[in-house]
Parts: structure tokens; sequence; C-alpha cells
């Protein structure tokens, strides 16, 4: 089993349009490695030029989101669902 | 105290209610903050009477005026209550996505409604406000995204009333829009309780919502400071609505679907605490009630089709 990973429209143009791909990796920054080995790219999207998150793109681990659970260091296991979204107004 | 000069005036002081049927046992409890007991409904009445007092207090509203500002619903319909009382007039930038009612609404309060894109959601109507009020400088936007009073407000009321009505809370639970709300209670709380949790439930909408032509249009409110929140939840649809019927069906509350968001959050909060053997006393916000949303299906049917009947929606 793997790690399922949900991807935003606007990202959809690495993934051949797809929505959801899988990825291994026991850390979120080893499954962002593992995604750009097959979808080359990606990881420029979602990280700046500084090494972190990209400003305007949440990513949610089972719906919380890692810039609370350890950003980028935030431990995966198998099962584990990512989402990734960028970051919009609500209310 | 049961008697005021002005709707106005009565504004706040809402309930605090227990939910024993759905905490999970006698040392972790949950509380709902009745805000569908303000004057128009929501929490909204709130953040909209502080903007406008502090506009009017700096000398940048006067009556006669027009106020303009980008809102999916709430608080445009606290602002045009508001608004009639004092003599102002309100133009409303809203998503198409918005339910009917929330516009009906608005046009009965005699709100003009500029409609933007459903695409993009409030980041549109965002977008359509700011370029509207670079047009049209004599018109007053509030901009409840950016402006300290939203938050004020619930570091001056929400805030206290909550702390004042349960001492023992060791967890606040609120819904993430402008972050309005959250940072004020939040912050309020922080300073009087120590090491109390906030946490923030934010709605996952349908792709259409997210429909960014580039992700530097992303938004963050400026009111957003992470540093006052201790986690953040993603609840989309479907949680959000099976939420909302529970507590219908176990506490007899009929609240609005951001509102099931919130308690779908608070009820992982309470697990956790249950799971590491805490005592727990979890408040969480009752934004609405669900009036504003029975034409969006939410509330009958299966939670899978009601769940599709909000895709595309702008439900909180």
């Amino acid at each position: 089993m793997a790690i399922e990973v949900r991807i935003p429209t606007i990202l959809r143009s690495h993934t051949d349009g797809m929505k959801t791909v899988e990825a291994t990796g026991s850390s979120l920054s080893a499954v962002i490695d593992d995604l750009d080995s097959r979808h080359s790219g990606i990881k420029g999207r979602l990280i700046s030029d500084d090494g972190s998150l990209h400003r305007f793109v949440n990513v949610y681990v089972n719906d919380e989101d890692v810039r609370f659970t350890g950003a980028l260091e935030t431990p995966l296991k198998d099962g584990d669902s990512v989402t990734v979204l960028p970051a919009v107004a609500g209310g | 105290m049961a008697r005021f000069d002005s709707l106005i005036d009565s504004l706040g002081g809402t309930p605090l209610v227990g939910l024993p049927a759905l905490s999970p046992s006698p040392e972790v409890r949950l509380w709902a903050k009745l805000e569908d007991h303000n004057p128009t409904g929501s929490v909204k009445d709130r953040a909209a009477f502080f903007m406008i007092q502090a506009a009017e207090s700096e000398g940048r509203l006067k009556p006669g005026d027009t106020i303009m500002e980008p809102t999916s619903g709430n608080t445009g319909i606290s602002l045009a209550m508001i608004a009639r009382q004092r003599g102002y007039r309100l133009i409303c930038v809203m998503p198409e996505n918005t339910s009917i009612e929330r516009r009906q609404l608005l046009e009965m309060y005699g709100a003009r409604i500029i409609s933007s894109p459903a695409e993009g959601g409030s980041n549109e109507a965002v977008a359509v406000a700011k370029k509207l009020s670079a047009e049209h400088p004599e018109w007053v936007m509030l901009y409840q995204y950016g402006n300290p009073a939203n938050a004020r407000a619930h570091y001056e009321t929400t805030g206290p009333e909550i702390l004042a009505d349960l001492p023992s809370i060791t967890h606040f639970v609120g819904g993430l829009g402008t972050a309005g709300t959250l940072m004020g209670v939040g912050r309020f709380l922080r300073e009087k309780v120590p090491g109390v949790a906030i946490v923030a439930a934010e709605p996952r909408y349908g792709e259409l919502v997210y429909g960014l032509r580039n992700i530097d249009e992303g938004f963050i409110p400026e009111l957003y400071d992470a540093s006052v929140l201790t986690t953040r939840f993603s609840v989309g649809p479907d949680d959000a609505i099976r939420r909302t019927r529970e507590l219908i069906d176990r506490e007899g509350i009929f609240a609005g679907i951001s509102t099931g968001a919130i308690l779908h959050a608070a009820l992982g909060v309470a697990e956790r605490e249950v799971t590491a053997g805490r005592r727990a006393d979890i408040a969480l916000v009752v934004c609405d009630g669900g009036w504003k949303y029975l034409s969006t299906g939410a509330y009958a049917g299966t939670v899978e089709a009601a769940a599709e009947a909000l895709d595309g929606q702008l439900w909180a």
C-alpha cells in the first residue's frame, strides 16, 4: 500500500491530468521527492527557493495542515492521504 | 438582560450550551456557542458591528455613504441590517455560487449585489471588490479579511463570553474564513488560559473554487497569524454534512453546514483527548442556523447525494 496524493487542478499539468497519484516515503519531503521523480517539475511548484512549502500551497495529511505537524518533516506511513490545495479566500 | 434599545444593542451575549449526546465522555465535553442567536442569525454580526463602529469613529463613514464589501453572504447580511439602521447604502460583491437565500435576504435589506464569477470563489470576489474600490474611492470598503476590528470584535466579546461561561476551557474550535473569530478568540484565550488549544476548521470546497490560473493568485487573509493556532483541519463537504445532521439528530441544533465542519474537527480533537486520557472542555462555534442553506440540498437525501449537490457551491 502506498500514500495517496490528491492533486489540485492547477498542478495536474504535471500528472497527465490525474486527480490522485500514489507515492512512497516516510516523510512529506520524501513523498514530494518521490512524486517529482515520476511527475517532473511538481516539486518546484510546491517548494519555494528557500526550501520551505510555497506560501500559497497548503498540504494536509489526513486532513490536518502540515504546517502544524512538522511541515516537510511531517511523518507519513502507508495508507495516509495527502491533499494539496492552493490557498484561497474563504468566508 | 432581555430588553434592549434596538436590535443592534442585542448583539452578542449568546448562549453556550452543552452537547451531552455528542460528548464522548463526562471528562471530555463539547460546548456549542450559539452564534445563530445574534440579530441577523450569524456570528458575522459581531465583526460587522465592530467594523462599522470603527469606521465611524475614525471618520471614514458618515450617514449617506456607501459601503462596499466582498462577502459570501453572512457578513453582507449583517452589514445590511446595520446599514439600514444607520443610513448607509450597501453593495455586496458576492460569488455567484452562493445560496439563493443569502441573495434574497440581502435584497430584502436593500443591498445591491454585484456578482463575481463562481470560478475562484471568494478569491474572485476579493479581487473584484479591490478593483471596484480603486475605481470608486468614495465607497468605503471595510474589508473583513484585513480589518483589525473584525478580530477585535471576538477579542472583546466572543472570547470573554466563552471564558466567563466555561472557565475550565481546554480547546476552542472555530471556522477559518476571514480568520477573525479564530484570531480574536484565540488571542484572548491564550492570554488568559495557559495551554489552551486553538483549532481551525477550514471548509474544503469543490474544485471549481480552487480554480486559480496561477498559484501566485493564492490568498491568505491579512488577519491570519498561524502562531495563534494550535492546528488546522481541512473538512470536506461529506464530513460537514454528516456532522450537521448529527447535530440535529443528537442535540436538536439546526445549524449551517460550516458548523458541521467545525463539529467534525471538534470531535476529532475530542477523540484524541479521550485516547490520551486527558480531561477536556471543548468550545465550538455554531456560526449560523441552517435556514439559509436549505436550497443547497444538504439537509435531504443521502450524504453522498447532498455532498455532490454542494460541489461547486460556497457552502460555508
